[in-house]
């Protein structure tokens, strides 16, 4: 089996004494959907953060599959050569879009942004791809130089999937990419996510509190709870023959529709 | 020449932490095998394991003990052990699973949901595209709803484009929980064909049919699942 795409080993991580990741070793690979599922304050967020290089694990470590095939430490990459990696190769789509997005520059001028910081400097390319990829997250293209603040709160989750795709990354992280957002303006935004990661082949780590989105979306998943993953395995098989005692009581939470 | 599917010894409780702790048994010693061509029908009384056994053998069940074998190709997979990888990678090109319920994504029409599964099973788009129609139509889905999302529609046509989707690609082995339950005389012989094609191509089938008219049509032969319960075990 070739090796993963990312790794992470034993990371841990606390808040003063109050562990928030102990000793989470996981792994994703290209075309592979990884649910983190649990309630809030089980670690799901952190984790993310450390997966991202936000913040530093106490012990453990992450090892990223580079473009040149090469695997690398993340914490041995260096700040410059990781927001490098984070604006191209990686994708990061945020539950509060203010987060991901900036909110006074044109939707044209968000999604352009992270073509500039690859190095593309020609106006009507980056135009050009930029009224494209609005297109794909189904965002009218009259749109383009209306900044997200005037847009809705499912038009902003789209416009930084747009964001975070334009460069052609290979993992995209997600965290609660569709909490607070109606019902229906949930579904299109999930039947997006899954068309786009599957058309591109993309490896997707979602953290969410939802286990219909991790079910509908995600191939495997990973339990957490008090900052240590509890259960994982393939997704129907946990959520339908959960085996953790906690597991259990997630999947007998859920409200049937 | 290697059966398609073999249980060996195969055996599955539930643990019910919420109950405190309460262990289901479900079967036990569980060994029976289907070779290709073969319709292995699974008879016995509502709860005896039937659709657990199905749901073992597709990896969405864990197993207490045992082993389920399946081939793909020259190879042979234990789906009780396996990667989640490996299972997955299996129900691609391998095991086509239809229970009786559709469960269906938002936004997708009926039509393209069949086309997907053709693709995750190794179809080319336009061969794809072609049997998604052929089948729909040989399932008397009114074309007029091969272009909606399936949330709206009846129990039946719901239950036609689940068919559809687990039979569309050229899966060796089909694993049938009662596919035919919401459907009329009419349907159901076209479902017996399409199953009877299946066997003639050299595919294996463990199924459960409670319709008896659908299960002359296809059985090869039926295995009585009471034979597998489990004996009283302490807890």
């Amino acid at each position: 089996m070739t090796t993963p795409l990312l790794s992470a080993h034993g990371l841990t991580k606390a808040y003063g004494n109050r562990p928030a990741c102990a000793g989470i070793d996981l792994d994703v690979t290209e075309g592979e959907v990884l649910a983190i599922v649990g309630e809030s304050g089980s670690g799901k967020s952190t984790l993310l953060s450390l997966l991202a290089g936000e913040l530093a694990p106490d012990s453990g470590a992450v090892r990223y599959r580079m473009r040149d095939g090469q695997t690398r430490d993340l914490a041995e990459l260096g700040p410059a050569a990781l927001r490098r990696l984070m604006r191209t190769d990686w994708g990061f789509v945020r539950q509060d879009a203010r987060q991901g997005l900036r909110m006074a520059v044109s939707a044209g001028g968000n999604v352009g942004e992270r073509l500039m910081g690859m190095g593309e400097r020609h106006y009507g390319r980056i135009r050009g791809q930029a009224l494209d990829w609005l297109g794909r997250v189904e965002i009218d293209s009259g749109r383009v130089d209306d900044p997200p603040s005037q847009f809705s709160g499912g038009m902003r989750q789209r416009l930084q999937i747009a964001r975070n795709l334009v460069t052609g990354p290979r993992l995209v992280l997600m965290d609660e990419p569709t909490s607070g957002l109606d019902v229906s303006v949930q579904a299109r935004l999930l039947d997006l996510i899954r068309r786009l990661s599957a058309e591109l082949g993309l490896a997707v780590i979602i953290v969410t509190h939802d286990l219909a989105v991790a079910r509908l979306l995600s191939h495997r998943i990973a339990v957490m709870r008090a900052g240590r993953v509890i259960e994982t395995g393939l997704t129907d098989r946990v959520l339908d023959d959960p085996e953790h005692a906690y597991t259990q009581l997630l999947v007998a939470s859920v409200l049937a529709a | 020449m290697t059966a398609l599917l073999t249980f060996q010894d195969v055996a599955k409780s539930f643990t019910l932490h919420l109950r405190g702790g309460i262990v289901l048994p479900v079967v036990g010693d569980v060994s029976l095998a289907v070779e290709p061509g073969e319709c292995v029908v699974l008879g016995g009384p509502s709860g005896a394991g039937k659709s657990s056994l199905l749901k073992m053998a597709y990896g969405n069940y864990r197993c207490d003990g045992g082993a389920i074998l399946v081939r793909d190709g020259d190879s042979v997979v234990d789906v009780v052990r396996a990667d989640p990888r490996v299972v997955l990678a299996l129900r691609a090109r391998v095991i086509a699973y239809v229970s009786q319920f559709l469960r269906v994504i938002p936004r997708v029409s009926a039509l393209d949901v069949v086309e997907a599964a053709g693709r995750a099973g190794g179809l080319e788009a336009e061969t794809a595209r072609g049997r998604a129609r052929d089948l729909l139509a040989r399932l008397n889905l009114p074309e007029r709803l091969w272009s909606l999302p399936p949330a709206t529609f009846s129990g039946g046509e719901q239950q036609r484009v689940n068919i559809a989707r687990g039979l569309i690609a050229d899966r060796p082995l089909l694993l049938l929980d009662e596919p035919t339950a919401s459907l009329d005389a009419q349907n159901r012989a076209v479902v017996a064909e399409l199953v009877r094609e299946k066997l003639a191509a050299g595919a294996g089938v463990l199924g459960i049919f409670h319709d008896s008219e659908m299960r002359d049509a296809v059985a090869s032969r039926v295995v009585d699942v009471t034979r597998f319960a489990p004996q009283a075990r302490a807890a």
